[in-house]
């Protein structure tokens, strides 16, 4: 693969200014330029459908087809949400984009509003994020004095945008869609029954589209350049089968844990977590071998290292029985660090996020925490690893027990864990060994 | 005189042409009597829900399910220090960050320095991992914070 030149970064790596002014120095805004003057909605629409675009916030859905589940000829108020609720551990794309070059992210809204004829977008921002929550702020308040927001955009009369930041409140559900709409409505973030989705019946009960930061990046790079360019970029579709969408686009990937050179990279999808790791993350800290690693936020699920030749992209963590490639966020940990102790951080995250709506959910995560708690302890059982894959075989919305997808990526990492690392948690029960690769403080 | 600032009443009121609901504004409305009071009294609660057209329970009902908001038993001292105990940070010391922090201020995840200067909790991933371990001052992320970088935070929060 030629050197891939990096696009959502290009001014965030030669720490180019945020500022209005700057980003329009280097040629900002002339996507939103291109697309009044010489694009209807529809072809935005179209250019990125033709783009096989799929949404960055985790579920990968292609986020031209989305677009076009919205009523059509509806009279309105249509609403865009972008979700900046980023909370999935150990991801921080979102935050990059949002501190060091907003107004990326704000021309692709405009131009993602003009496509779907949204008059009115809510960018819903966790409120762990202020500083890019400010940044955010400040580049919209450059728009509204630039006329780049507000009533006739850049001259183009009958197109009114309007773009509110609404910042959450801590939780971990509110970037689940359906989650994030009932907390902008002012409410629990109870995720809500699907059908009917969003684009149908979302925010307010009107047609909403809900689409990720750095989607919203991508959008203003698909109509500057075109569909094929983008398309050009990571892995094509599979011509053999109708129903694969391909990875395509610049991805941006996060790097944690015990690495050298933790980050964030932007690179085309499909490259495998070995290589991540080695030539992008700088390889594990202090000389060490990896054990493993998450491979898309802890969602996703856990692998050894010997199946480090995973591909990143969409297709590649389902072949090692991941639940898909979620945030793009690679954790790894060295080869000291106890398995168990990486479960229990996990379990305890989940139980402390699940909204409680659904008994299997709020007390399936309740269960998977308390049981991997005592194993930690050395007080673990026998069929504990038994209750432990019942657990997470059947807590989500893909064995149809709960109401959203948190579910699943609370069942998908224990149920791997200990499929794919069994002989370190049966040693933990048989010879009741008590851990201690992490500290852990009271308060649990 | 309710508990809310004329500028707070004032605020809120400004805020409703956003939002199609007046119940849209029931969070801004939570942060910014919290970021005022650092609570969010019961008198609080009553009067945001008198200005948006709400029962008194619904906001509370909104307001217990984040985590984020305090009542008045459980006040917030000048700064909230959230210490992050998400994954990328635990397995590079998070847990013991967090532990130095408490045993420094004597106080357990959650409680507040008797002057009332420091609150101190433990966060979920905040989203700054590429600094694990990282905390969280008031809404700033804040990279590298390791068990010998606490002294010297400290020293810089009471400044
Ligand atoms: C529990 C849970 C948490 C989620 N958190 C986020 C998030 O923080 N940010 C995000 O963009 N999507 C998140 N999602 C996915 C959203 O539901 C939705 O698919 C996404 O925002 C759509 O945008 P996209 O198509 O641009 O990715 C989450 C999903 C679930 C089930
Ligand atoms: S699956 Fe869990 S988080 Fe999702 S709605 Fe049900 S209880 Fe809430
Ligand atoms: S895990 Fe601590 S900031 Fe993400």
């Amino acid at each position: 693969m030629a050197d891939f030149e990096p696009v959502l970064l290009r001014r965030i790596l030669k720490n180019a200014s945020p500022s209005l002014e700057a980003y329009r120095g280097d040629g900002g805004y002339k996507a939103l330029e291109k697309a009044l003057n010489t694009m209807t909605p529809q072809q935005v629409t179209q250019a990125v459908i033709d783009s096989k675009l799929r949404g960055r916030g985790g579920a990968g859905f292609p986020t031209g087809v989305k677009w076009t589940f919205l009523p059509k000829g509806h009279p309105g108020p249509i609403y865009l949400c972008i979700n900046a609720d980023e909370s999935e551990p150990c991801t921080f794309n979102n935050r990059i984009l949002m501190d060091q070059d907003p107004h990326q992210v704000i021309e692709g809204i405009i131009l993602s509003s003009y496509a779907i004829g949204a008059t009115t977008a809510y960018y819903y921002v966790r409120y762990e994020y202020g500083d890019a929550t400010r940044a955010t702020q400040k580049a919209i308040d450059e728009c509204y004095a630039a006329g780049l927001l507000g009533k006739n955009i850049a001259g183009k009369q009958g197109f009114n945008l309007d773009i509110f930041v609404h910042r959450g409140a801590g939780a971990y559900i509110c970037g689940e869609e359906t989650g994030l709409i009932e907390s902008l409505e002012g409410k629990r973030a109870w995720p809500r029954i699907k059908p009917p989705f969003p684009a149908v019946e979302g925010a307010f009960r009107k047609p909403t589209i809900v689409n990720n930061v750095e989607t919203m990046a991508c959008i203003t790079h698909i109509v500057e350049r075109g569909a094929d360019w983008f398309r050009s970029i990571g892995v094509p579709p599979d011509p053999n089968n109708p129903r694969d969408n391909g990875s395509t686009g610049p991805k941006l990937f996060c790097i944690s844990g015990h690495v050298n050179k933790p980050g964030v990279v932007e690179l085309p999808m499909g490259l495998t977590v070995r290589d991540l790791l080695e030539k992008h993350g700088g390889g594990i800290w202090e000389g060490k071998k990896a054990k493993g690693a998450i491979p898309g936020g802890v969602s996703m699920g856990v692998i050894p290292d010997t199946e480090f030749d995973m591909r990143l992209d969409f297709n590649g963590p389902a072949k090692y029985g991941c639940l898909g490639l979620g945030t793009a966020a690679v954790t790894y940990f060295d080869q000291d660090t106890s398995i168990v102790d990486v479960l229990y951080n996990i379990c305890r995250f989940f139980e402390h996020e699940s909204c409680g709506q659904c008994t299997p959910c709020r007390e399936g995560t309740g269960w998977m925490h308390k049981i991997v708690d005592r194993i930690r302890k050395g007080q673990g059982r026998y069929d504990d690893l038994k209750i432990l894959e019942e657990v997470g075989d059947q807590i989500g919305i893909t064995p149809g027990t709960t109401i959203c997808g948190l579910a699943d990526g609370a069942g998908w990492p224990v149920k791997l864990a200990v499929r794919k690392f069994r002989s370190e948690f049966e040693s933990y029960i048989k010879n009741g060994k008590k851990t201690h690769s992490l500290t852990l403080v009271g308060a649990h | 005189m309710g508990v809310l600032s004329e500028k707070i009443v004032a605020d809120i009121k400004a805020l409703l042409s956003r939002y199609p609901s007046k119940q849209a504004v029931t969070l801004p409305a939570l942060h910014m009597v919290q970021d005022e009071l650092r609570c969010v009294p019961l008198e609080a609660i009553r009067e945001i829900a008198d200005l948006l057209d709400l029962a008194p329970s619904e906001v509370h009902d909104t307001m217990s399910f984040y985590g984020i908001f305090r009542d008045e038993q459980h006040k917030l001292g000048k700064t909230r220090l959230w210490v992050c105990r998400g994954l990328a940070c635990a397995i590079r010391g998070g847990e013991d960050t967090l532990a130095t922090l408490c045993d420094k201020l004597h106080v357990k995840p959650g409680g507040t320095t008797p002057d009332g200067q420091i609150t101190v909790e433990f966060a979920e991933c905040i989203g700054v991992c590429e600094g694990a371990p990282a905390v969280l001052i008031d809404d700033r992320g804040r990279p590298d914070v390791t068990p010998d970088k606490v002294d010297g935070l400290l020293a810089e929060l009471r400044r």
